[in-house]
Parts: C-alpha cells; structure tokens; sequence
C-alpha cells in the first residue's frame, strides 16, 4: 500500500514537471504567435522606408525609429566592446589577483542592476550637465548595459583557450601582451564575437534606459546631440496612444525587434554547437 | 599570480596597467552609480527623510511625496510573481536535468531561454492586447461569494495586479530555471546512486538532491525576485499606474520603476526630478542586496564538492 503509493506520488510530480515544461512554453507560443500575425498585417516597405505620419493619416512607417536605434546601439557598442574585452582580458589574465575578483563582482552587480537605474544614472552624467536629451546619452546607458556581458563573456572564452597556446608563444619569446593578442584572443574571437552579437541583440530591446536619455524625436535625426527616436521607445508610444493605427505599427516594430532578438539567438547558437563540435574533435 | 616583484618586465606592466585600468574603469563605473543617485536625490532625501517611505500621498503638483505606494507595489508584485513562477521555473528545472531525454534538452533549455529574450516592450505589448483582457474576463467570471475576499475585491478593469504578477512571472521563469538547472547539475551523481541503492522512487531520488541543492535553490528563486524588482516597461503597461496600497489582485496599483518611466522625463522642478531618483537610488539598493544574497547562496553551493555553479545565470540565448 505505502509503496504503491510513493510509486504514484513519484509519477504524479514527474508529470507535473513535464507539465511546467508545457506551462511556460504557451506564452512563449502565444507572444510568438500575436507577434507574428498581427505584425504580419502591418508590416511593408512603407513600414521600414516611410516616416511617420499624423494620427488619422493611415499609413506610414518608422523609418528615423529604425536608424535611431542603429544610431544609439552602435555608440553603445563603441563605449562597451574596448572596456568589456580589456577588462575581460584582465580578469582572465590575472585571475587570482584581488581586482580580478573585484572586476568580476562590479560585473555580476551591474548586471544585476535594474535597467531604469542605469537610465536615470545616464540622465544624471550624460543628460543633466547639457540640459539637453540626446543620442549619446541613449548610447551610454545601453553601452553602461553592454559592458559587463561582453566582459564575462571575453573572460570565460579566454579561459577555455588551451593554456599550452600561450605558452608556446611565451616560449618562442613573445611578451605577454603579444601572446595575448596575438594569440589567445584570436583564438577566443568567434566566440567573443557571439557573445557580442548577443549583447547587440538584448541591447537593442532595451526601452527604459531610453525614456529620458535618447528621448523621442518625430523627425530624422542623425544628430548625436539631438534627441532621436528608436524603435523601442516608439512602439512604446505607440502601444500606449488610443489610436488603432498606431496600435497596429508597435506590433510591427514589436515584431522587428523580436526577428532581430531570433536571429541573433539562433545565429548565436549555431556558432556555438559549431564551436563545442570543433572543440571536441581537436 | 604573485610573482617577485623583480621579475615584473616593463612591457608587461604596461600590459598589466593597461588592462588594469579598464577593469579598475568598470569597478568605478559601478560605485559612480551610487553616488550619482545620491548626488541627484540630495534634495529629496533632506527634505523628507524617512517620511518619504511612510506616506501614501504622491502629488507633485502640491510638492508632496509620499513612496510607499510604489515601494508596496514593486514588493507585491514581485513575490506574487515569485511565488507563480518557483513551482513552474523549479519543475522545468527538474524536468531538463533529471527528466528528459538527452535528444529534447538542448531544445528545450533553448526555447525556454528564449523567454528571457524577448523585449521586455514586447511583454508589454502582448500584456496590454492579449493578457488584459483575458484576465478581464477572468475577473470578470469571479464568482460573487470570492468578490467578498479582499484579495479579489474590486472592479474587474483587466489592467492591474494580477496582470502584472503574470507577466512577471512568465519574464522571471527562464532566470530561476537556468540557475536552478546549474545547481542541480551540481549535485553530485552519488547523491541520487545511493538513493536509488537504498530503493528509492525517482520522486524520492530527486528530492534528495534538491534538498542537497537547496542553497543553491534558494538563490535561483532570489535571483528571479531582483530580476522582478527591476522589470520595468511590461509592468508599467499593464498594472494600471495608480499609487494606492491594497491587498486587491484586481486592483490597479504602481510600482517604483514604472512610477520613474512614467513621470522622470515629464518632471520640471528639481524637488520632483529628486524624489523621483530617490525612488532609484532605493531600488538600486534593495537590487544590490538581493543579488548579493542570492549569488552568495549560489557561489556557496559552488564551494562543495561538484562542478563549480556560475552565480549569474548562463543565458545562451539572451546573453
């Protein structure tokens, strides 16, 4: 009796494990789904080319969102990448020192920080000293967001590059640096560059850091010290307005973002597989 | 790494600093943001103090600021989301590790991963079209004999608690499951043998090993709670923005983080503009000390014998 009974108990909680599986997979198939059909509907040419138009013109498209937010993301991959990768070289060179550890910690933290933090911070030194919102502000707070993941990513591939590499270089004469560069870091690159392209892709989703940095900007701007719009920020706008248009156009600029997220993921992970394959065939 | 000094080259100081000086940049970054917060909230913080946190009125046109609401509702809000999620991120866990077939796991660990991917603006998005209304009319199909519990009192708007919990929850899953995922491929494999040895059921065998990973645990569920705490844009969309402390899952209430995405870059006068980084300064705080607890809680179970446990979650599709 008592052990058919633990023999039951253990099926039921196994099943309800399949089952959370299966729970949190309907979202994921739903937000896929409304994402896909409706932004199908509102998605064209004129949606990527085309500037937006008044409320009540139908029509239209993102046009200044989609380059504002090539715009912003790129000056925050130009503030990250040399911080995250040298500070990642450190961290991976040096491992047991006492700023290693301590990089590493600051890393963990500011990751950990809540996005709108690192938006009101960019306000404060990027925003407030110029009474002006601008790009670059928008920039900084995603590169503030970007560098600790390039960081950790660069360390860890570092260290999984066989440690006979660099020893080989040091043997043949070469100084540190040298080795590393020379050698160690290319060896790491396809997968530094992953982790960087993962960064870009969870970067250029970010909405909140933008809010009161970049701003928002109806017309097309290039101008690093204007405000400017991003596609973020203005499907936001969109979803929350009381227009059926507009609605219309955020799934459109929802469903840009989410194919930019999917394609870096599964790009991402198939240079990954691809890796790991060629790691164990060496 | 110490090494005598007197071997220390020349070019491989310059190396050395050189790098140094971007780690030591990124450690600094990280303290500026404290002190920026407190720099641009003095205002807030002298005038108010404490009282800040212990009043409900938040009216800046009148100059008063009172937080309490936004610090309930970012706390409510959160632990309901916690508490719908553990169960469902601890059983896909247990589900990817102990359960499936080696071919579904990869699959698997990918799809739900992707979860943590999706924007948070898109969360929003599919909250306020999709998750709203459907909670609407599940509020609205509240029998009349649970409307009398205060927990499901109110009128039935779509927009508010409940929504928001839920689509926390969804958004923390991934977080809490990958980390958990980690801790209990640190369990060593004896652990489960020697329960199977002494006939246990696989049930049985996998407690075991979760109550051996239960530090480990503990810190993937706090993990996903910081995560919650910080959620900014999905919230905002759907709890309804009203300041106001209930108990009330259909209640329309506010949190700090969507209180600041709302009203920051509206904000003309300093007073204002410094309550309002007082309201970030606190949530970077309480963020700082979960995260700490939590990768405290991880790294301790990374110490025991087993596979080192990595304290931030290993995100392959999200970063």
């Amino acid at each position: 009796m008592w052990n058919s009974y633990r023999r039951i108990l253990s099926h039921v909680v196994m099943g309800l494990c399949g089952l959370s599986v299966l729970v949190a997979l309907v979202p994921l198939a739903l937000i896929l789904f409304y994402v896909l059909t409706q932004g199908l509907t509102s998605l064209n040419w004129a949606f990527i080319f085309d500037m937006p138009k008044p409320v009540g013109e139908p029509g239209g498209g993102m046009a200044n969102a989609i380059v504002g937010s090539l715009y912003v993301v790129g000056i925050g991959a130009i503030f990250a990448i040399p911080v995250g990768i040298l500070s990642g070289v450190y961290a991976a060179e040096y491992a047991g020192t006492k700023l290693a550890g301590a990089v590493r910690f600051a890393a963990d933290t500011l990751n950990g920080v809540p996005s709108i933090v690192i938006g009101v911070f960019a306000y404060g030194i990027a925003v407030l000293p110029f009474r002006q919102f601008s790009a670059m502000a928008g920039g900084v707070a995603l590169g503030i967001m970007m560098i600790p993941l390039i960081m950790r990513t660069t360390e860890e591939l570092l260290r999984l590059v066989p440690g006979s590499l660099k020893e080989g270089a040091l043997a043949l004469g070469a100084t540190r640096a040298r080795a590393v560069f020379t050698v160690v870091l290319p060896a790491a690159l396809p997968g530094i560059m992953t982790g960087i392209l993962l960064a870009l892709a969870r970067i250029s989703g970010e909405t909140a850091p933008l809010l009161f940095t970049a701003f928002n900007n109806q017309y097309f701007s290039t101008d690093l010290r204007q405000p400017i719009s991003t596609l973020t920020v203005q499907v936001y706008t969109y979803a929350i307005s009381p227009y059926d248009d507009w609605h219309r156009q955020a799934w459109a600029g929802a469903l840009v973002l989410v194919a930019i997220v999917l394609t870096c993921s599964l790009l991402a992970r198939a240079a990954t597989t691809r890796m790991e394959r060629m790691r164990r065939g060496a | 790494m110490a090494r005598p000094r007197f071997n220390v080259r020349p070019d491989e100081l310059v190396f050395r600093v050189g790098t140094g000086a971007f780690a030591v940049f990124l450690i600094a970054g990280v303290l500026a943001i404290g002190v920026e917060l407190y720099r641009q909230s003095r205002l807030s913080l002298h005038e108010f103090g404490w009282q800040f946190w212990q009043t409900d009125v938040w009216d800046p046109v009148a100059g008063q600021f009172g937080a309490r609401p936004f610090i309930w509702g970012t706390l409510y809000s959160s632990i309901l989301a916690i508490a719908i999620s553990t169960p469902i991120a601890l059983g896909i866990a247990i589900y990817i590790s102990e359960l499936a077939p080696s071919w579904l796991r990869a699959p698997l660990v990918f799809l739900t991963e992707l979860l943590a991917a999706i924007p948070s603006i898109v969360y929003g998005l599919w909250g306020v079209f999709v998750l709203v209304p459907f909670v609407r009319q599940l509020e609205v199909a509240t029998p009349a004999w649970l409307k009398s519990v205060p927990l499901f009192s109110g009128p039935p708007l779509g927009i508010g608690m409940l929504s928001a919990a839920l689509i926390l929850a969804i958004m923390v899953i991934p977080f809490s499951s990958s980390v958990a995922r980690e801790v209990l491929k640190a369990v060593p494999q004896a652990q489960r043998e020697g329960a199977y040895a002494l006939g246990a059921t696989r049930w049985e065998a996998i407690r075991m090993a979760l109550f051996y990973a239960r530090t480990g645990i503990v810190g993937a569920v706090m993990l996903g709670f910081g995560r919650a705490l910080g959620e900014t844009m999905a919230v905002t969309m759907v709890i309804g923005n009203n300041p106001q402390i209930s108990w009330s899952l259909f209640a329309p209430q506010y949190t700090m983080s969507a209180v600041i995405a709302n009203e920051f870059a509206e904000a003309t006068d300093n007073l204002h503009l410094h309550a309002l980084i007082e309201i970030g300064l606190v949530l970077f705080v309480i963020t700082l000390i979960i995260n700490g607890i939590s990768r405290t809680f991880i790294w301790s179970m990374g110490r025991q014998r087993g596979p080192r446990v990595r304290a931030t979650p290993r995100l392959k599709a999200a970063a």
